[in-house]
Formats: structure tokens, sequence, C-alpha cells
């Protein structure tokens, strides 16, 4: 409880950063979103998502009125700490690899006898509606925070998602041609004013990969690595890249991996 | 003694197959196989985003083969020459359209997504990729400046052609680019095109000032 208000007088500080004016003179344009960007890590309400992350995770629901502390994220059941830097990960239990959200979907339906629909439903907040999805995916990602990427490619269906991925990404289709490479395959680029971070170089890759989930400033909202490839499929003109299908676990296996050796640094705060 | 041998030589053999298992595992091409019908089964028709935009034509096909890799010159020059055989000329002749409409439609990075509303016109959004007009500084580096771009290149007719073409299918001039064919994949019509033809030929275009 003292942690939380202590978290939410935080936020407040921030609310009063975002005030300040924004310039955009010729030439330092983007020296001044840089600016921006450093003042918006003095706070972040991601903290708020992490902490009603945490009573959802703790609470028991369901027929058998059970809490998520005995989901086994890879380490362990009820291991959360380090967890999410080593995911996704193949799952003897389920026999497949799972990002977070799918076992945590995994996780509502066989501890607490959620229906499948149930638990992947809403899986993205909105005005007026809170997702218990990004909370938890909030609280579980904070708990690797500085852990250091170790996501592993040894078990064949490992390698297997990790090489559907990779094809994933340079996959070039819709009515603009537009594949994940287009925009994410060379260093140095930006679309408008927004750095775009190249995701085939491991530097790159750790980068973008370290800072997500995030709490995304325009939107109001945190934002899960699910709704990050799901929103970008649409810009891509893609038709709807589905919760926890299997290409989106792939592609999120492909660039975990590339990621490998980073600290791990989510929930962060990002324009 | 000889058993012995051959019981390592056994063993050698067999941890050479397991390696070269480890080293393989499912070719490329059954990678590509799964990767396909795992996209299929991964996606769903949204508003005018239907499954079909899953479908590869002949330059997005290949050019996702290549896409990380060296593009041979003769598999470019075959996408080339076919995208600008598909180009539709202007039944008029004119490449030229109003290059206020062009500004509008540069700007504008609505169109064709599944949240877009598929009544309204789509824009090009090529200040997502270009510097333009230098009052814009909210540009992209995807793409190359086209700042002074017929100022630099001249205002002939042959340029206003090939600005035409390159907007209507950049395909044609350079292979697997990340550019959009905003004519051939029906994002932008012919009057649209011209507009944004103009914002780059015109004169009077800001884009030449």
């Amino acid at each position: 409880m003292a942690v939380a208000n202590r978290r939410i007088v935080r936020w407040g500080a921030f609310a009063l950063a975002l005030a300040a004016p924004i310039v955009l003179g010729q030439g330092s344009a983007v020296d001044e979103i840089a600016k921006y960007r450093a003042a918006l890590q003095d706070g972040n309400p991601a903290e708020l998502w992490e902490v009603r992350g945490e009573g959802i995770w703790k609470a028991p629901v369901g027929p058998g009125k059970a809490s998520l502390e005995k989901c086994d994220l890879g380490l362990g059941p009820g291991v959360v700490k380090g967890a999410y830097a080593a995911m996704p990960r193949y799952f003897a239990d389920a026999d497949k690899v799972m990002d977070l959200e799918t076992r945590l979907v995994w996780c509502r339906v066989k501890l607490q006898g959620m229906s499948e629909a149930d638990a992947k439903k809403n899986p993205f907040g909105g005005p007026n509606n809170k997702s218990d999805m990004e909370a938890l995916v909030a609280f579980v990602t904070s708990e690797s925070r500085g852990a250091r990427m170790n996501v592993s490619i040894d078990h064949p269906k490992e390698r297997e998602a990790y090489r559907i991925g990779e094809k994933i990404f340079y996959f070039r289709g819709g009515p603009h041609d537009f594949g994940c490479v287009t925009c994410h395959g060379e260093d140095g680029k930006r679309i408008r004013l927004q750095d775009l971070p190249n995701l085939t170089t491991k530097e790159g890759a750790q980068k973008a990969y370290t800072t997500w989930p995030a709490y995304r400033v325009s939107q109001g909202e945190l934002r899960s690595f699910q709704w990050r490839l799901n929103d970008c499929f649409r810009q891509q003109r893609f038709p709807e890249l589905v919760f926890t299908s299997d290409a989106s676990i792939a592609l999120t296996m492909y660039l975990a991996r590339n990621a490998n050796g980073a600290p791990f640094d989510a929930p962060a705060i990002k324009r | 003694m000889n058993r012995g041998f051959i019981a390592v030589a056994l063993a050698g053999l067999g941890a050479a197959t397991l390696l070269v298992g480890c080293a393989t595992g499912p070719s490329d091409a059954e990678i590509s196989a799964k990767t396909t019908s795992m996209m299929k089964a991964s996606f769903n028709a949204r508003g005018q985003a239907k499954l079909d935009r899953l479908d590869q034509d002949d330059a997005q096909k290949t050019c996702t083969e290549y896409s990380g890799k060296p593009l041979p010159t003769e598999v470019a020059q075959r996408i080339e020459k076919e995208n600008l055989a598909s180009i539709t000329w202007p039944a008029d002749g004119k490449y030229l359209g109003s290059w206020q409409n062009g500004e509008k439609i540069a700007q504008e990075g609505r169109g064709m997504q599944y949240s877009d509303d598929p009544a309204s016109p789509s824009g090009a959004n090529c200040y997502a990729c270009h510097q333009l007009a230098p009052q814009e500084l909210s540009y992209g580096t995807i793409g190359p400046s086209l700042y002074q771009f017929a100022k630099l290149r001249g205002y002939g007719v042959e340029i206003q052609k090939y600005a035409y073409g390159k907007v209507f299918n950049s395909e044609a001039y350079n292979a697997c680019t990340t550019m959009p064919r905003f004519g051939h994949s029906k994002i932008l019509t012919e009057q649209q095109v011209k507009d944004v033809v103009a914002l780059l030929m015109d004169p009077a275009s800001p884009v030449n000032k």
C-alpha cells in the first residue's frame, strides 16, 4: 500500500513534467524530442499497471478459487523473478513454445478454470476499459528488470519458432508491399521524427526488445509486446494479428532471442 | 581390439549423425512452407484488410526471398521489366495535377489500414519517409530527400514521366525498393498520382523553392 502511494506521488510529478512545452525549431527538432524523452524518464505510470497486475496475480478467482501464484513461467511454479527474460520458451506440459501472454492464458485456464475465450478476452486496454492481461504483463515483466535476456533455442520447437519468426520478419505483402524489414532493416532511419530500431542487428534488437512493454504517453496505456506486434501489422496494412497466435509467438521468439545478453529494462516509457 | 575399434567408430558415427541432425533440422523450404500456413492461421480478416493480403505476387515473393541478401542482377531486371510493362500511363498524356492537393496527399497517413474508412481517399504519407517541402520539419529518412526534386533534375516531360512512373510503380525502377507501388496497388487514383507528381515537378511547388 505504502509502495503504491509513493508510486502515485511520483506519477503526479511526472504529469507536471509533461506540461513543459515542446518547441520544434529548425534543425533542432530531433534534439528537442531527445530532451522530451529524457524528461519522460523521471517517472513512469507503468508502475500503476504493475501494482494492479500484482493484485490480479495474487487474487483467488474461478471455480477453484485459485490465484496465479502457482503459475509456472518456466522457472518453476510461482517463480516470477527473471522468468520473462527467458521467454518465449518451450513448455513440456503444453508441448508448445509460448510467450508470456500465451502462458498467462494457459495458467488462467489450467489453474483458475477460466474458459480460453474468457482468458483471451480484452487483451489490450483502451479508454474506460482496463485490460487485466496488460496489467499482468506489467507485473511479470517488471520482475525481470535488470535480468539479462537469456532465450534458448536449444529445443527443436524453440529453434523452429525462431526460424519461422525470422521468415515472418522478412515477409513482404499487402497493398503497400511492407514487411517488418521495411522499417526495421537499416541503421539510423526514422519515420517522420520517430527513430526506428534496426532489428536485424544485435544492438538494435537488444535496445528495442528490452524496452517493451512500455507506457505509451500518446495513448495513456501500458502496452504489451503482443500489442506492439498487433499494431505494427495494422500499419503494415495486414489483416489483424490474432492475440497469442503462433505467428505472434514465433516473431517474438526471433526478436527476443536476438536481444540475448542485454539487461531487460521494462516496463519502459515511450512517446 | 577390433570390436573395440568398431564400437568407437560406431559411436563416432552416431554422434556425427546427431550433430548433422541438430545443425540442419527442417530444410529452409520446409520452414518457408510452415511460415506460410502459420501466417494464414494467425491473422483475421478485419475491415478492408482481408486475408488475401497475405497472398504474395511475384515481386513480393521474390523480394521476401532475397530480403537481407544481395539481389541478383537478372532477378532485379526481371522484376523491373514486368512492373514497368504493367504501368497505366495517363490517357491524356498529362503527368501533373495540383501540387496543393499533392501536399495534402503527402501529409496524409491514413489509407488501407483495417482501422481506416475505406470510403475515404487514401493518403500516400510521403513525409513518413521523405523530406519534401522545407516547411515540413517532421519528415522521415527511410527514402532519400526529395527537396528540390525538379530544380535539381529539370522540369522536362521525361522527368515528369519518370516521376509519374516511380510513384505509380516504384518496382519498375528499383527492384525490391521499400517504397509502395501507389498506382499499381490502387492505393492512389490516377488523379492523386498526378497531384503527387505536381508536388515534385511543378516550378511553383514549395518542393522546388
